[in-house]
C-alpha cells in the first residue's frame, strides 16, 4: 500500500472556520486502516476539534510511534509538519521538538502497545516533566500490526482471538497519568464523538501535558466473543451522548448526563464495560478522590469517561516555566544572542591558565 | 602491565623531565592537592601533564594521579614512575615496585613500614605526615584532608616549586572561603618545612621555571567541548548522567548558566533536561533539531548502544543530531574509569540495516572544542547524525593546550533549510529529492507555512517524502543517502599528515593517542628511525586518507582497543591492502605511551624487516 493523497475538492457550501477554513484543509492522507476501525473515528474527531479551534496548520506539530495507532498522524491536518518516530519513542521527539518551540501546538497519538509495553518509561517521564502535549492513546487492548497478542492494557479475563485469556493485570494509562502528576486527564470512547471532540479541543488547549485514553476496539483482532475491550458490541449498547459544547481549559466539561447515568456495554461473557458520564458527586480537581473513584468503578468493571482529572494551575509545572526559557522559541534566538564571542572567551579562559 | 622503561629513570638533575605519581585513597582531597601541584608547576613556565586514574566509586578505594613535568612538552604518558607518594597502604607493595631504578619513593612515616625499605635502587624518603597533622589539626576529616595537602607541601620543597605560587593558587580556589587558604598554607608549609630540614632539597630531579606555557592552558577535553557547544549556539542539551561524559554536560549547564542567561528578564535561553535514559536523551536531541534548534547529548559506550535505534532512524530519515561519545573501557559495564577508543566500529555503523554516520576523533581539548563546532555544521548541512568519539583520558584530564579562538565572523551552516520566502516560490516540498546532486534535500521547520510541511518518518519512503513499499522507490533514496555519504567525505575534517622523515613505513592512528605516537617518532628518530604518521580525524575518510595508506609499504595501526577497529574501518572503507597494516593495540585502559609504540615499532623492524628498517632510516 502507497501513500495516496485526498483529492482536495473544496465545496463552496462548506462550512468555514474563522481563518475561512473547511474541515478538508484539516484532513490528511488516506487511511489505511482496516474499514471500520475505532482509530479513523479518532482521526476525524482530531480534524473536527482542531477546525473548530481554528489552529493554524502549520503550528501543529503531530507525533507518533509506531503501531496502527500511530499510523494516524498521517492522516490529519496534512499542513502540520509529523514525525513517526520509532516504537514507545515519540515523547522524547516531542519532548526535543517542544524545547525547540514552544509556540506550536504538539498532538501524539500512541496505542496502547506504545504507550504501555515498550514506551511505558518515556510516557511517564513525559508526565513528570507536564511537557505542553496533548498525547491521545487509542487504547484497544491488543497489537494489531502483528496481528492480535495482548497488550498491556488487556484485563484480565479477556480473551484473544484465538482463546488464550488474560491472566495479568492491566496498566491503566488514565490512573498512572493521575499518579504521576499528570495535569489533565480524560477517558473517552472512539464512537462518543459528542464527548471526544470538545475533551480533544480542551486537551489542545491545556497547557501542560494533556492524556486522553480513548477506548478504541480493534475491528480486527478484538471484536469477537469473550473480549471486554470488544467495538460491535459497545455499538449496538452505545447511547448517543448530547452534545457538550467545548468549554475552555479551566473548567469541567459540563456533559448533559443526569448524574450517575452509566452507558452499560454488556459482552457475551457477561463481563461489562460500563462507560460512566461524571456525577455531581465527582470533583475533578481532586487527584486523590478522582483516583479512588475511577478505581472504585473499575473494581465493577465500569470506565469512568470525561475530564477525569484536570489541574487548574498546570502551567506551575510546566516544562518551561522550570527551565525558565524565554517566550520567543529557542529555535528563534539570533546566533548572536547564542554564541558569546571571543573577548567572552578570553575571560573564560583567564580560568585555565 | 608495566612497560619497559626505555628511558634512563634518573640521570642526576634531571631538570623539569620527570614523572611523579601520587597514590591515594579517592574520597581524601587528594585531587585538589595534585591539581595544586600541577597548576603551580603550569604557572612556572613548565609544560605539565596530569593523569587521573580513579575508581568508579566514591571514597575509599585506590586511586593514582600521574604528573609528568615535561619541558619538551611532550602530552602522553612517559610509562615510568621518578618519584613515587605512596599514601594508600593498600597499594603500598605495587606502587613501591614501580618506581624507577634510581627514583625516589615518598611515604608516610607515620607507622614504620619495614617492608617498604627492600628496595636498594630507589630512595626512600618518610615524612611523618599522619603525625604533623594530627599534632597540627582537630577533626578526623580535617586531618585526613591536610594530610594529603601536607604531602603536596614536601613535593614543593623536593621539586623546588615556589610556595608563593601555591598560595596564589590556593587564594584563587578559596576566594569565598579566606580561611581555608591558612589552613591548607599551614599544612603545605608543615610539609615544606619537614622536608627542607630533613633531606637535601631540591632533588636532582626538580623543576625550575621556564617560558613555554605562555599563550597555552590546562584543560580538559570534556569542558572544552562544553563551551565548543555554547559556542556553536546549541540551545538545547539532553543527557543521562554516565561516566566519564557527564562533566560535559556539568560545564554545558555551568557556562550557559554564566553566558546564557537574558540580563534582563533572568531568563534562559537555552533547555537542560536530564533525561530518564539514553534512549530518550538522543531522541530528544533528534526532536529538537528536527525543530530547527541546534542541540546534543553527550554519554559513552553503553548509551551508544541503546541510542542505536534513534541513530538509524536520524540517518534515514535525515534529522541532524550531536552526540559525543566519551569512551571508556568496554564491553558492557566495562571498566567505567579507564580509558579506551573500543566503540569505533559501533559508532560508524549504529543501528540495523545500512547505516553509516559520520564520526569526529578529537585528539586533545583544543580539537574537542572546535569539533564540537564542526559537529553542530556537518549535522545540518548533511541532515544527519554526527558522533564526536572522545575518549575518559582527553575528557576528563587537564591536558595543556594551546589557547582556544573564536572568530567573531564565524556564522554557523544551518544547511539545506527553506524560509518563508523560498517556500512560497514551491508548488510543493519534496523532503527527499536531490535537486543539487550533493545528495542533499531540502527541509523545513514546523511553523512556517502549510504548503512546506511534510511526514518524518523511519519507515520506508519514496524521495518526495511519502511512505512507500515499492522496491525502485526504496532504493532511490538508499542509493542517494550513499550519494550524501560521499559528500561527507568531501566536508568532514581532513586527515593530519606527518611525512616529513619521508619513509615508507607509517603511523597509522587517531584520538588521543597522538601526543604519545608523537613522542615515540622523537625517540625512534633517535634511534636512527624515521617514520610518517597520518592522524585520521573523521569517519568517512577523506581523500588524503587513501593516499597515505597508498604511499607507505607499511603502516603501523596504533588504537586502544583489542579489535584492531581502525585497522577493521582501513580495511572496509580504503582500498589499502591488509597485508599491509600491522596493529599496535593497546587496551589495558590507561592512556597509551610512547614507550609501548616504540617498542612495537622496533620489534615489528627487527632482522626479517631489515630492509624496511634501513629504508626508514634513510628517509
Amino acid at each position: 500500500m502507497t501513500f495516496i493523497a485526498k483529492p482536495k475538492v473544496r465545496h463552496p457550501s462548506l462550512p468555514t472556520n474563522a481563518l475561512g477554513l473547511t474541515r478538508r484543509d484539516y484532513e490528511g492522507a488516506l487511511s489505511t486502516l482496516c474499514a471500520g476501525c475505532g482509530h479513523d473515528s479518532i482521526t476525524a474527531a482530531i480534524v473536527e476539534a482542531s477546525w473548530a479551534l481554528s489552529l493554524e496548520p502549520q503550528n501543529v506539530v503531530k507525533l507518533s510511534g509506531i503501531g496502527c495507532s500511530s499510523k494516524t498522524t498521517a492522516y490529519f491536518l496534512s499542513g502540520g509538519h509529523g514525525f513517526n518516530s520509532v516504537h514507545g519513542r515519540m515523547p522524547s521527539i516531542a519532548m526535543g521538538a517542544n524545547a525547540a518551540n514552544r509556540n506550536l501546538t504538539f498532538v501524539g497519538v500512541s496505542g496502547d502497545g506504545d504507550t504501555l509495553s515498550i514506551g511505558l518509561g518515556q510516557f511517564c517521564h513525559a508526565i513528570r516533566r507536564n511537557l505542553n502535549m496533548l498525547y491521545i492513546v487509542e487504547n484497544n487492548g491488543v497489537y494489531g500490526l502483528t496481528k492480535g497478542q495482548f497488550s498491556a492494557s488487556a484485563d484480565i479475563g479477556t480473551k484473544a482471538k484465538k482463546g488464550e485469556v488474560n491472566c495479568q493485570p492491566p496498566i491503566d494509562p488514565v490512573l498512572l497519568a493521575i499518579t504521576l502528576g499528570a495535569t489533565f486527564v480524560a477517558r473517552s470512547f472512539s464512537g462518543d464523538k459528542q464527548q471526544l471532540v470538545p475533551l480533544i479541543q480542551a486537551g489542545l488547549k491545556h497547557t501542560g501535558f494533556g492524556l486522553i485514553d480513548v477506548l478504541s476496539p480493534c475491528v480486527t483482532f478484538n471484536d469477537h466473543e469473550g473480549s471486554t475491550k470488544s467495538y460491535a458490541y459497545t455499538r449496538e449498547h452505545y447511547e448517543p451522548a448530547v452534545h457538550a459544547d467545548f468549554v475552555p481549559l479551566e473548567r469541567e466539561i459540563v456533559a448533559d448526563y443526569a448524574p450517575g447515568e452509566t452507558l452499560p456495554v454488556v459482552l457475551h461473557d457477561g463481563s461489562r464495560i460500563v462507560l460512566r458520564k461524571l456525577g455531581a458527586a465527582y470533583d475533578p480537581t481532586s487527584r486523590t478522590t478522582a483516583a479512588a473513584q475511577i478505581q472504585e468503578r473499575m473494581k465493577h468493571g465500569e470506565y469512568l469517561t470525561g475530564l477525569l482529572y484536570v489541574d487548574t494551575e498546570p502551567q506551575k509545572s510546566a516544562f518551561h516555566v522550570v527551565n525558565n526559557t524565554p517566550d520567543a522559541a529557542l529555535n528563534s534566538l539570533p546566533f548572536e544572542v547564542l554564541s558569546p564571542g571571543s573577548k567572552a572567551l578570553e575571560r573564560v579562559l583567564a580560568r585555565y591558565r | 602491565m608495566p612497560e619497559r622503561n626505555l628511558m634512563p629513570a634518573s640521570s642526576p638533575a634531571r631538570v623539569n623531565d620527570f614523572t611523579v605519581k601520587i597514590a591515594t585513597v579517592n574520597g581524601t582531597g587528594s585531587a585538589s592537592a595534585n591539581t595544586l601541584l600541577m597548576k603551580s608547576i603550569f604557572r612556572s613556565g613548565i609544560p605539565v601533564m596530569g593523569k587521573n586514574y580513579f575508581p568508579s566509586n566514591i571514597q575509599g578505594l585506590p586511586t593514582w594521579y600521574e604528573i609528568r613535568v615535561t619541558r619538551d612538552g611532550y602530552v602522553a604518558r612517559s610509562g615510568h614512575v621518578d618519584i613515587m607518594v605512596a599514601m594508600n597502604a593498600e597499594t603500598y607493595a605495587r606502587d613501591v615496585r614501580e618506581v624507577a631504578p634510581g627514583g625516589y619513593l615518598v611515604y608516610d612515616s607515620t607507622w614504620p613500614r619495614p617492608a617498604l625499605l627492600k628496595r636498594e635502587d630507589i630512595t626512600v624518603l618518610g615524612v611523618p605526615l599522619a603525625r604533623l597533622c594530627n599534632e597540627n589539626f582537630n577533626g578526623v576529616r580535617t586531618r585526613i584532608l591536610m594530610k594529603n595537602i601536607c604531602y603536596a607541601g614536601v613535593l614543593a620543597a623536593l621539586l623546588d616549586l615556589d610556595v608563593a605560587r601555591v598560595r596564589e593558587l590556593l587564594a584563587e580556589t578559596y576566594a569565598k572561603k579566606p580561611q581555608l587558604v591558612e589552613s591548607n598554607m599551614k599544612a603545605i608549609q608543615l610539609g615544606y618545612d619537614y622536608a627542607r630540614e630533613h633531606f637535601s632539597c631540591p632533588l636532582p630531579l626538580h623543576a625550575a621555571p621556564m617560558d613555554r606555557t605562555s599563550g597555552h592552558i590546562m584543560i580538559d577535553g570534556n569542558t572544552a567541548a562544553a563551551l565548543g557547544c555554547v559556542y556553536a549556539g546549541a540551545t538545547v542539551a539532553a543527557w543521562y548522567p554516565i561516566t566519564p561524559s557527564t562533566s560535559l554536560m556539568d560545564a554545558f549547564k555551568m557556562f550557559a548558566d554564566r553566558m546564557r542567561v537574558d540580563r534582563e528578564s533572568g531568563r534562559r535561553n537555552f533547555a537542560f533536561i536530564q533525561a530518564e535514559d539514553e534512549l530518550a536523551a538522543v531522541g530528544m536531541v533528534i526532536g529538537a533539531m528536527w525543530n530547527g534548534a541546534r542541540a546534543f547529548t553527550a554519554t559513552s559506550g553503553p548509551g551508544i548502544s541503546l541510542m542505536n535505534e534513534f541513530l538509524g532512524l536520524a540517518y534515514y530519515a535525515e534529522v541532524p543530531a550531536v552526540i559525543f561519545d566519551i569512551q571508556r573501557v568496554g564491553p558492557s559495564t566495562g571498566m567505567p574509569t579507564r580509558t579506551q577508543q573500543a566503540d569505533l566500529l559501533l559508532c560508524a555503523y549504529a543501528s540495523h540495516g545500512d547505516t553509516r554516520h559520520v564520526c569526529l576523533y578529537p585528539a586533545n581539548p583544543e580539537e574537542c572544542f572546535y569539533m564540537a563546532v564542526q559537529a553542530f555544521d556537518l549535522a545540518e548541512r548533511l541532515q544527519t547524525a554526527v558522533l564526536v568519539l572522545s575518549d575518559l583520558d582527553i575528557g576528563m584530564n587537564d591536558w595543556m593546550c594551546r589557547d582556544l579562538k573564536w572568530d567573531d565572523s564565524y556564522q554557523p551552516d544551518r544547511g539545506k533549510v527553506l524560509g518563508k520566502e523560498e517556500i512560497l516560490k514551491l508548488e510543493k516540498l519534496y523532503r527527499y529529492f536531490d535537486k543539487d546532486g550533493d545528495g542533499i534535500g531540502y527541509r523545513s521547520m514546523p511553523g512556517v507555512h502549510p504548503k512546506a510541511a511534510y511526514f518524518t518518518r523511519g519507515s520506508g519512503h519514496s524521495q518526495y517524502g511519502a511512505y512507500t513499499e515499492d522496491s525502485a522507490e526504496y532504493q532511490l533514496v538508499l542509493d542517494r543517502l550513499m550519494k550524501k555519504w560521499d559528500t561527507a567525505k568531501k566536508l568532514v575534517p581532513r586527515a593530519v599528515i606527518d611525512a616529513t622523515a619521508g619513509s615508507k613505513v607509517g603511523i597509522v592512528s587517531l584520538g588521543s593517542g597522538d601526543g604519545a605516537i608523537h613522542e615515540a617518532m622523537h625517540v625512534l628518530k633517535e634511534q636512527g628511525v624515521g617514520v610518517d604518521y597520518m592522524r585520521v580525524r573523521a569517519f568517512p575518510f577523506s581523500e588524503d586518507v587513501e593516499k597515505f595508506l597508498a604511499a607507505h609499504e607499511l603502516l603501523f595501526v596504533v588504537e586502544q582497543n583489542r579489535d584492531a577497529q581502525l585497522r577493521s574501518l582501513l580495511t572496509l572503507e580504503t582500498s589499502v591492502e591488509k597485508s599491509k597494516l600491522r596493529s599496535l593495540l593497546h587496551y589495558s585502559g590507561l592512556p597509551i605511551s610512547s614507550a609501548f609504540i616504540v617498542e612495537g615499532v622496533l620489534a615489528e623492524l627487527a632482522p626479517p624487516q631489515q630492509e624496511l628498517k634501513q629504508g626508514a632510516a634513510n628517509g
